[in-house]
C-alpha cells in the first residue's frame, strides 16, 4: 500500500466536493446576470428606452419587484410577461442547478469508487488536488488587481466616449452636475480634473507638512535620545494613533478642529472657511504622524551601528552624529516612507469626506475651502448604481486616475526603500 | 610644535563646544516637543470624545402615572390603539392650568416619539392591564434631554433657544415633582436606527459589522493562509510567483475607496448582488484583508526553524506533510495574530462600505447578511452628518464603542503573541 488511508478517504471527498463547490460558485454567479440577459437581452420595449439615462435600470428593477409580487395598480401587459418569464426561468435555474449538482457529484462519486484501490496511489493525489487548491488561492490577489483594473478601465473607457481625454485631462472646470431630465435647469456639466487633482495636492501638502517635520523629529528622538522607559511607551501609543479609524478622524476634524482653526482666524480678523482645507489636512497629518515616524525609525536603526560608532569617536556630538551620519544614511529610507504617507493622503477618503468641501475651485489657498479626487468618487457615486451617463462614469474616470497616481507613488516608494535596505544587509 | 598645535585644537574644540552642545539640546527640544504635539493631538481626541460621548450614556427619562382607559384602547383591535391620546392625557394631568390647544400640543412632545410605541408594547405582551393606571418610564424628546443634560442655554434669548421659557417651566416643575431621571441609556445598544435620537441606537450596525466581518473572515483567512503557504514553502521562485509578491505587496497599498469602487462595478453592477448587504460588505473588506494577512502568514511561516522541516522530512514524510502537521500548527498563533490586526483594521474601514451602500436608513437588525445593514463605521458616519443635536454626543458615544472594540480586538492579538510567540 502506498498511501496511508486517511489519504484514500481525502482521495474521494475532494475529487467529489472541489468540482461540485466549484460549480455550484459559479453557478449563482453567472446565474443572475445570465438571466437579465435572456430576459431583458432582447426586450424591444427596454431597447427602446435605452436611450433615457437611467430609465432601464428603474424598467428593470421595477419588473424584478412586480416578478416579486410587489406592485400596484395594474402594469402594463408586457411587463407582467416579462415579470413571469424571470420568476419561471428562476425556478427553472434552481432545478436545473440542484440537478447537475446532483449528477455531478453521483457521477464523481463512482469515479472515486472506481479509482479507490489498495494500490491506487491516493497521497500522490491528494497532494496534487491540494497544491492546485493552494496555487487557487495565491491567484486571488492577482484576480482583485485584474478586477480593479477590469472595472475602472471598462467604465473610464465609456467615460471617454462621452467626455474628450483633453477635456477631462486639462479642463479647468469640474461641475459634474449635468440635467437628469429634459427639462431640467442645469449647468452643462463640465469635467476638467485639473481643480480637483490641485484641491487634493492642497490638503497633501498641508498633511505633510504637519506630518513630516512631527514624525521625522519624534523619530529622531525617539531612536537617538528617549530614554528606554520613554521609548517602551511612546511607540506603542503612537500606534494607537495609527489604529484609529479614519472616519473617527473625520468627525475629530469636524467637531474640534475646523471650529476651532475658524474662531482663531476669526479672532485674528481671517476669513477662514468652516471646511478649510486647513482643518481635513491637519488631522490627515495627525494621522500621518505614527506613520512616518514608524519608517524613520525603523530606516535609522537600520544603518549599522558601525558608522555611528565611528561619527563618535570621532568627536561628534550625538546630535552631529545623527544629523551629520545616521540620518543621510537613513534617507532613503525615510523618503520612501514619506512617499508612502503621500499615496495614503491623497488616497485617504473619509476625513475629507467630513472635513473638506464638495465644490471644485481653482485655488492654492490652504484656507479656502477644496474638493479632492476621493470626495468627488464618494458623492457621484453613493446612492447611484445607473452607470450610464458622463456624471456617475466621471467617478471612474478619476479612481482610474487615484488608482494610476497612488501606484506609481507606491511603486518608485517601495523601491526606494528596497533598494536601500540591500545596500546594509 | 606638535603640543603647542594640538593645544590649539583643544581649545577650538572646546571654545566650541559649547555651541555645538547647545546645538544638541535643540534637537532634543525640537524632538520632545514633536513627541509632545503628537500625544497632544492623542489626547485632545480621546479628551473630546469623552467629553462629548459620555453624555450619551445616560437618557433623560420622564415618569408618568398611565391610565389605561378601556376607551380609549380598542381592545379587540390590538395592536392598534390611540396609545399617543393615552400619554398626552396622562401628561396633561400633571399641568392641569393648561388649555389652549397650541400649548397642548406643545406640552405632548416633552415625551419621545417613541413613547406610545413602547406603551403599546407593554399592552400587547399584557393585554390584562387594560383599566388599571400603571407607573412608567418613556424617554424625553431631544430637546429636553438636552436640557437636562445643560446643554441649553437658559440665558440666551428665547427665539434662540429650541425650548422656549414655558417649556423649560414645565420640565422644571417636573424635575422638582421627581419625575424626572437619568437612568443609563440602554437602548444605545438595544435599539436600532431612529430618526429621534433619544430612540436610536447601534443594535443595527453592531449586527451589521458581525456578519460582515464574519464573511470577511471566512474568505480572507483561507485564502490568505492558502496564498502564504504555497507561496513561502511550496512555490518554486519564478516570474510567476515574483508578479504574485510585487501583486500582493502593492495591492496592501492601494486606497480603500478604490476596493469600494471594485465591489460597487464587479459585485453589484455586473454580478447583480443587493446593495447595503453585509455580504458584499464583507467580500469587498475580505480582499483588503487579504493582502495583510498573507504578509503576517509569511512572516510567522519563516520565523519557524528549519530544522523542524528537516527533521520531519529527515524521517520520511512528505512536503505537504510537513507544512501542515509541523510548519502550519507552529506558525498558527502568528497568523492568527496577523489575522486578528487585520479584522480590526476591517471594522474601521468606511469607504468601501459607504461605496456599497452600507450607509443606508435601516431601523432593524440583519437577521443574514444578505439584508441591508449599516456597520460600525458607516453608522458612525451617518449620525456625524445627523443635524439633531442629540447625535452629536450619539456619534461620540458610537466611536467609544467602535474604539472599545478595537482595543479589546488587539489586545487580543497582542495576549495570542505574548501567550503563544516561541523563541528559538
Amino acid at each position: 500500500m502506498h498511501s496511508i488511508t486517511f489519504y484514500h478517504g481525502a482521495f474521494s471527498f475532494l475529487v467529489v466536493l472541489v468540482p461540485v463547490m466549484t460549480l455550484i460558485l459559479v453557478w449563482l454567479v453567472c446565474e443572475g446576470p445570465a438571466i437579465d440577459w435572456i430576459v431583458f437581452g432582447g426586450m424591444a420595449e427596454v431597447e427602446a428606452k435605452e436611450a433615457g439615462s437611467g430609465a432601464r435600470q428603474i424598467l428593470v428593477a421595477e419588473i424584478k419587484s412586480i416578478a416579486r409580487g410587489q406592485y400596484f395598480s395594474d402594469p402594463a401587459e408586457w411587463k407582467m410577461q416579462a415579470a413571469g418569464r424571470f420568476n419561471e426561468l428562476r425556478t427553472a435555474s434552481s432545478q436545473l442547478m440542484v440537478m447537475v449538482t446532483i449528477g455531478c457529484g453521483l457521477g464523481l462519486i463512482s469515479l472515486a469508487w472506481r479509482v479507490v484501490q489498495v494500490d491506487f496511489r491516493a497521497r500522490q493525489r491528494v497532494e496534487a488536488i491540494v497544491e492546485m487548491l493552494l496555487i487557487a488561492c495565491s491567484f486571488a490577489a492577482i484576480f482583485t488587481t485584474i478586477g480593479i483594473m477590469g472595472s475602472l478601465f471598462v467604465e473610464s473607457i465609456r467615460f471617454l466616449r462621452m467626455v474628450p481625454l483633453t477635456e477631462f485631462l486639462f479642463g479647468l472646470n469640474w461641475e459634474p452636475q449635468i440635467p437628469m431630465r429634459e427639462d431640467q435647469v442645469a449647468a452643462e456639466g463640465a469635467f476638467g480634473w485639473i481643480p480637483v487633482i490641485l484641491g487634493t495636492l492642497v490638503i497633501t501638502s498641508v498633511a505633510i507638512f504637519v506630518a513630516v517635520p512631527v514624525g521625522l523629529l519624534s523619530a529622531i528622538y525617539l531612536n537617538e535620545f528617549a530614554p528606554r522607559r520613554i521609548r517602551a511607551v511612546a511607540k506603542p501609543a503612537l500606534e494607537i494613533l495609527a489604529g484609529v479609524p479614519t472616519v473617527v478622524y473625520g468627525f475629530f476634524a469636524i467637531l474640534v478642529v475646523a471650529p476651532a482653526i475658524t474662531s482663531l482666524g476669526a479672532s485674528l480678523g481671517l476669513q477662514i472657511a468652516p471646511n478649510t482645507a486647513l482643518a481635513a489636512g491637519g488631522v490627515m497629518g495627525a494621522m500621518l504622524i505614527p506613520f512616518i515616524s514608524s519608517f524613520a525609525d525603523d530606516a535609522l536603526s537600520a544603518v549599522p551601528q558601525s558608522m555611528r560608532d565611528g561619527a563618535l569617536a570621532l568627536g561628534a556630538t550625538r546630535a552631529e552624529a545623527m544629523l551629520g551620519v545616521l540620518f543621510p544614511a537613513a534617507l532613503p529610507g525615510i523618503v520612501g516612507g514619506i512617499l508612502l504617507a503621500v499615496s495614503r493622503a491623497i488616497g485617504e477618503t473619509m476625513i475629507v469626506v467630513m472635513a473638506a468641501g464638495l465644490i471644485a475651485t481653482l485655488t492654492v489657498n490652504p484656507l479656502e475651502s477644496v474638493t479632492t479626487v476621493t470626495v468627488q468618487i464618494v458623492t457621484l457615486l453613493v446612492g447611484d448604481t445607473a452607470f450610464d451617463n458622463p456624471k456617475t462614469l466621471a467617478a471612474f474616470a478619476l479612481g482610474m486616475m487615484l488608482f494610476l497616481v497612488t501606484l506609481a507613488i507606491n511603486v518608485v516608494a517601495l523601491r526606494i526603500v528596497r533598494r536601500y535596505r540591500e545596500v546594509y544587509e | 610644535m606638535a603640543a603647542q598645535s594640538s593645544l590649539t585644537t583643544s581649545k577650538i574644540v572646546e571654545a566650541s563646544l559649547a555651541r555645538r552642545n547647545r546645538k544638541q539640546v535643540y534637537l532634543q527640544i525640537l524632538g520632545i516637543t514633536a513627541i509632545t504635539f503628537a500625544f497632544l493631538m492623542l489626547f485632545i481626541l480621546i479628551t473630546s470624545l469623552l467629553v462629548s460621548g459620555y453624555r450619551a450614556f445616560t437618557q433623560t427619562h420622564l415618569e408618568l402615572n398611565v391610565y389605561l382607559d378601556p376607551d380609549v384602547i380598542d381592545s379587540e383591535g390590538l395592536p392598534r390603539g390611540n396609545f399617543r391620546k393615552l400619554l398626552q392625557r396622562s401628561i396633561e394631568g400633571e399641568f392641569p392650568e393648561v388649555t389652549s390647544t397650541r400649548e397642548r400640543r406643545a406640552l405632548a412632545k416633552i415625551a419621545s416619539n417613541g413613547a406610545q410605541f413602547m406603551l403599546r408594547d407593554k399592552i400587547v405582551e399584557d393585554p390584562a392591564l387594560i383599566g388599571e393606571s400603571i407607573i412608567i418610564k418613556f424617554p424625553t424628546s431631544d430637546p429636553y434631554d438636552q436640557l437636562n443634560k445643560n446643554l441649553v442655554n437658559r440665558d440666551i434669548p428665547e427665539e434662540y433657544r429650541r425650548l422656549s421659557d414655558q417649556e423649560i417651566a414645565w420640565f422644571d416643575q417636573l424635575e422638582e415633582m421627581g419625575k424626572i431621571s437619568a437612568p443609563p441609556n440602554w437602548a444605545l445598544v438595544a435599539n436600532a436606527d431612529s430618526r429621534f435620537p433619544e430612540l436610536a441606537g447601534l443594535k443595527g450596525a453592531l449586527v451589521g459589522s458581525f456578519w460582515a466581518l464574519l464573511v470577511c473572515f471566512l474568505i480572507s483567512f483561507p485564502l490568505g493562509i492558502g496564498a502564504a503557504i504555497y507561496l513561502e514553502e511550496l512555490a518554486p521562485r519564478n516570474k510567476w510567483t515574483d508578479l504574485i509578491e510585487v501583486n500582493i505587496n502593492n495591492l496592501a497599498a492601494v486606497p480603500s475607496v478604490v476596493f469600494g469602487i471594485l465591489g460597487l462595478a464587479v459585485f453589484i453592477g455586473w454580478l447583480g448582488m443587493p446593495r447595503s448587504a453585509p455580504f458584499v460588505g464583507g467580500m469587498v473588506l475580505a480582499l483588503m484583508t487579504m493582502p495583510t494577512i498573507i504578509i503576517a502568514a509569511r512572516a510567522s511561516l519563516t520565523a519557524v526553524p528549519p530544522s523542524i522541516r528537516e527533521a520531519a522530512l529527515g524521517v520520511g514524510a512528505s512536503r505537504q506533510q510537513v507544512v501542515f502537521g509541523h510548519v502550519l500548527p507552529i506558525a498558527m498563533p502568528g497568523i492568527l495574530t496577523g489575522t486578528i490586526i487585520g479584522l480590526a483594521q476591517a471594522l474601521g474601514e468606511t469607504a468601501p462600505l459607504l461605496m456599497i451602500g452600507m450607509n443606508a436608513f435601516i431601523t432593524s437588525a440583519a437577521g443574514s447578511p444578505f439584508e441591508s445593514a449599516t456597520a460600525m463605521p458607516t453608522q458612525i458616519f451617518i449620525w456625524a452628518d445627523s443635524p439633531e443635536r442629540g447625535f452629536v454626543s450619539r456619534t461620540s458615544a458610537a466611536i467609544l464603542v467602535l474604539l472599545a472594540f478595537l482595543i479589546t480586538m488587539n489586545g487580543l492579538a497582542i495576549f495570542l503573541r505574548n501567550r503563544f510567540e516561541r523563541h528559538w
